[in-house]
């Protein structure tokens, strides 16, 4: 804090000051994006979560060059994958081969798929390393989507009240009552079966999550002198909505976007196991997944990569959520 | 003098709840001139704060603004009309939500509300809140508001204003948030302040000091305020004129000398006697019995008469006009009391009511120590140093 004791403070302002620093009510600053990084960063599993992320960003973000970045300069897809070791989606090797260090009855592991290959001879390695980018993106998305219809329709619903709130939300509920999966299905039936689709259709599906969560939030909000002192002032609503209602409402529903990609992930891949979202040959965790289950018997490590990848994927988002509630939530105060 | 700058006439402002109809301003009627520091004086429930928020049409659902006129500078903030077919409706002169909200508020009237904790908003840096209420209201762009911005926290007494601008609010004590809060009513230079009990939640020594910073600022910026409160040695202290409020009704009105010296509402008399005053020495204070009615079934008659000590049958029936009893050489007192009207008080029995003594002794002793928790009279005297 900065210090208040200028040569030309007068005496009865210096009283005040000294109130700000004996002041035992009030604690270090607790808001801000400093204080959030600080709590996060002494928290171990938060950060485990966060160095998840991480990783499996970069891997993202190199898988989405490959294959989106680069052909647009008339470079081949999948040029780096090529370069460094191998296409996902070249078959090369023979077919359900086990990891390296182990043998099944289709053969003997070898060094050059270390994690095996598929039921079309294509390396799992390279293809779980793809299947990276769409789960990322699909989770980020969806909820991106979720968060910013979620929040929009919430905080108009909770700061009006009244007939607006009685209208939104139960529109809100609609969606709601309706079973999730089903919810995406006919949406991804009705437009389109593709990953576009996909992420929308789980977007919307996730809006009611976020309406409630922000309305509940906004309702006592709204109540706070700071927004009567901005009515007063001559805000306009939309203002007061956007700039007072909303930063002081976020906490939760950032919290809840975080865990909320780890589920978006989880039922994206449910979808592609089912056939809705990335077609083939688009490596996609779920599809491989789904690809795997005649073979789960005679080679279930087909089935146990892309598992162990949505797993520790979904595991980090969720470490990184928890951490970020104990830093964002005023009651918890260690 | 001229036109006064603000006029209520007939205020009704009305909450309708599942319990029924709270009527918690009444036909309220009283005016600020231009520069003066006017008093609204009652207590809690009384309905103060709600004729305060009602002038900026700040009153939320449940509550509506029912009937009355408020004119500020020539403009009607609330101006309802009974219709031909009976019905209340807005007049055509009264402004629209969108005049209200960037003609008068901010601009022409500014609001200071009671708690200085909860009236900046947490998430954002002090200098940036004023920094954006002087952009909205005064139509300058982001660094010469800052200059203002800067200029006000000096004006209004915060040291180091620069390095202070940079801090958020739980960073400010309590008197200093209040002193920001004073600060951003006054950067845009408004013609009226309503402060809504600005010192009720800060201890005495700062509330001495924001007082004298307010008359201090109101001499230099000639600004009117409405100053809401419940404590009688603020009022001492600060303001030209008083309204004394009981119930949803202005019942008394006075020039603050007249008030203290040459009291004439019954209900005033009492505020007075339950809190210390430096000018008389007493055994005990007195504080008024009972507590305020509800305002949905408010009492018949006069709505003091269920508290009053002089209250008489008569107070029962007649509901006391509200009416000029001054003589005509000196300054206005306005009051509504049935003892100032020709109306048979003097003939009329003394009520048997517990404020009027006429209960047995013992009972009205053993009550006695309960409703000396009676908020009214909170202690004002050290307000008066």
């Amino acid at each position: 804090m900065a210090t208040t004791t200028g040569s030309d403070t007068d005496s009865r302002t210096e009283s005040d000051a000294q109130a700000v620093e004996s002041d035992p009510e009030q604690p270090a600053a607790n808001v801000g994006w400093r204080y959030t990084v600080s709590q996060v960063r002494r928290d171990p599993t938060a950060l485990a979560g966060l160095g998840i992320i991480g990783v499996a960003t970069l891997v993202a973000v190199i898988a989405f060059l490959d294959q989106t970045v680069l052909p647009m300069f008339g470079i081949e897809q999948y040029a780096i994958a090529q370069a460094v070791w191998m296409s996902p989606n070249a078959e090369v090797a023979p077919q359900l081969l086990p990891p390296a260090w182990t043998t099944n009855v289709f053969g003997e592991g070898t060094w050059a798929h270390p994690l095996g290959t598929d039921d079309r001879g294509r390396d799992i390695l390279a293809r779980v390393f793809y299947g990276t980018r769409i789960a990322i993106s699909v989770g980020v998305i969806a909820t991106t989507i979720a968060l910013v219809a979620g929040t929009v329709v919430g905080s108009v619903a909770g700061y009006y009240g009244g007939r607006i709130d009685d209208v939104l939300m139960r529109a809100v509920e609609t969606l709601y009552a309706i079973p999730f999966l089903v919810l995406v299905i006919v949406f991804m039936v009705a437009f389109g079966r593709d990953l576009t689709f996909a992420m929308i259709g789980v977007g919307i599906a996730n809006i009611p999550t976020f309406a409630r969560l922000i309305r509940s939030r906004v309702l006592s909000v709204r109540e706070e002198d700071y927004i009567e002192a901005a009515r007063a002032a001559g805000v306009r609503d939309r203002n007061i909505i956007f700039r007072h209602v909303i930063p002081n409402s976020f906490a939760p529903v950032l919290v809840q976007a975080t865990l909320q990609i780890g589920v978006a992930i989880l039922i994206v891949a449910g979808l592609s196991f089912l056939g809705f979202g990335a077609q083939p040959p688009t490596p996609s965790w779920g599809q491989m997944l789904s690809q795997s289950r005649d073979y789960m018997l005679p080679d279930p490590w087909f089935s146990i990569w892309p598992g162990l990848a949505i797993l520790i994927t979904v595991v980090g988002f969720n470490l990184l959520g928890d951490g970020l509630r104990d830093a964002l939530d005023p009651r918890i105060n260690n | 003098m001229s036109e006064p700058l603000l006029t209520v006439e007939n205020l009704k402002t009305q909450f309708f709840t599942e319990e029924g109809t709270v009527r918690a301003v009444d036909g309220v009627n009283f005016e600020v001139n231009e520069g003066e520091l006017v008093g609204l004086v009652g207590e809690s429930g009384a309905g103060k704060s709600v004729a305060a928020q009602s002038i900026m049409r700040l009153v939320e659902e449940p509550g509506r603004i029912v009937d009355g006129t408020v004119t500020f500078d020539g403009k009607k903030l609330v101006d309802i009309e009974e219709t031909p077919d009976g019905r209340m409706e807005e007049s055509d002169e009264m402004l629209s939500n969108r005049e209200m909200r960037e003609q008068v508020r901010g601009r022409e009237i500014a609001i200071v509300f009671q708690d200085p904790m909860e009236s900046l908003n947490p998430v954002f840096k002090v200098g940036a809140q004023l920094r954006e209420f002087i952009e909205l209201n005064r139509g300058v762009n982001e660094s010469e508001a800052k200059t203002i911005a800067v200029d006000m926290l000096r004006e209004v007494g915060i040291p180091e204003p620069e390095a202070r601008y940079d801090d958020y609010p739980h960073e400010f004590s309590g008197g200093m948030r209040q002193r920001v809060l004073i600060a951003m009513a006054l950067a845009c230079e408004p013609r009226l302040i309503i402060a809504d009990e600005p010192t009720t939640a800060l201890d005495v020594t700062v509330e001495g000091q924001i007082l004298d910073l307010v008359s201090d600022l109101q001499e230099r910026y000639d600004t009117a305020f409405l100053w809401v409160t419940h404590d009688m040695g603020v009022v001492a202290e600060i303001c030209d004129r008083v309204n004394v409020m009981y119930l949803g009704e202005v019942i008394e009105e006075a020039e603050v000398d007249d008030l203290f010296h040459d009291t004439k509402h019954p209900y005033t008399e009492a505020l007075l006697r339950s809190m210390p005053r430096p000018d008389r020495s007493v055994e005990s204070l007195d504080p008024i019995k009972g507590v305020m009615p509800e305002a949905i079934n408010p009492p018949s008659g006069c709505r003091f008469h269920t508290r009053c000590p002089e209250a008489r049958e008569a107070c029962k029936e007649f509901h006391p006009e509200y009416q000029d009893v001054s003589d005509a050489d000196e300054a206005p007192h306005a009051v509504s009391c049935i003892k100032y009207e020709r109306v048979g008080y003097e003939d009329s029995d003394p009520l048997q009511t517990e404020a009027t003594g006429a209960f047995a002794g013992g009972l009205a002793d053993m009550r006695g120590d309960d409703d000396g928790r009676d908020p009214a009279g909170v202690p004002g005297g050290e307000a008066d140093e």
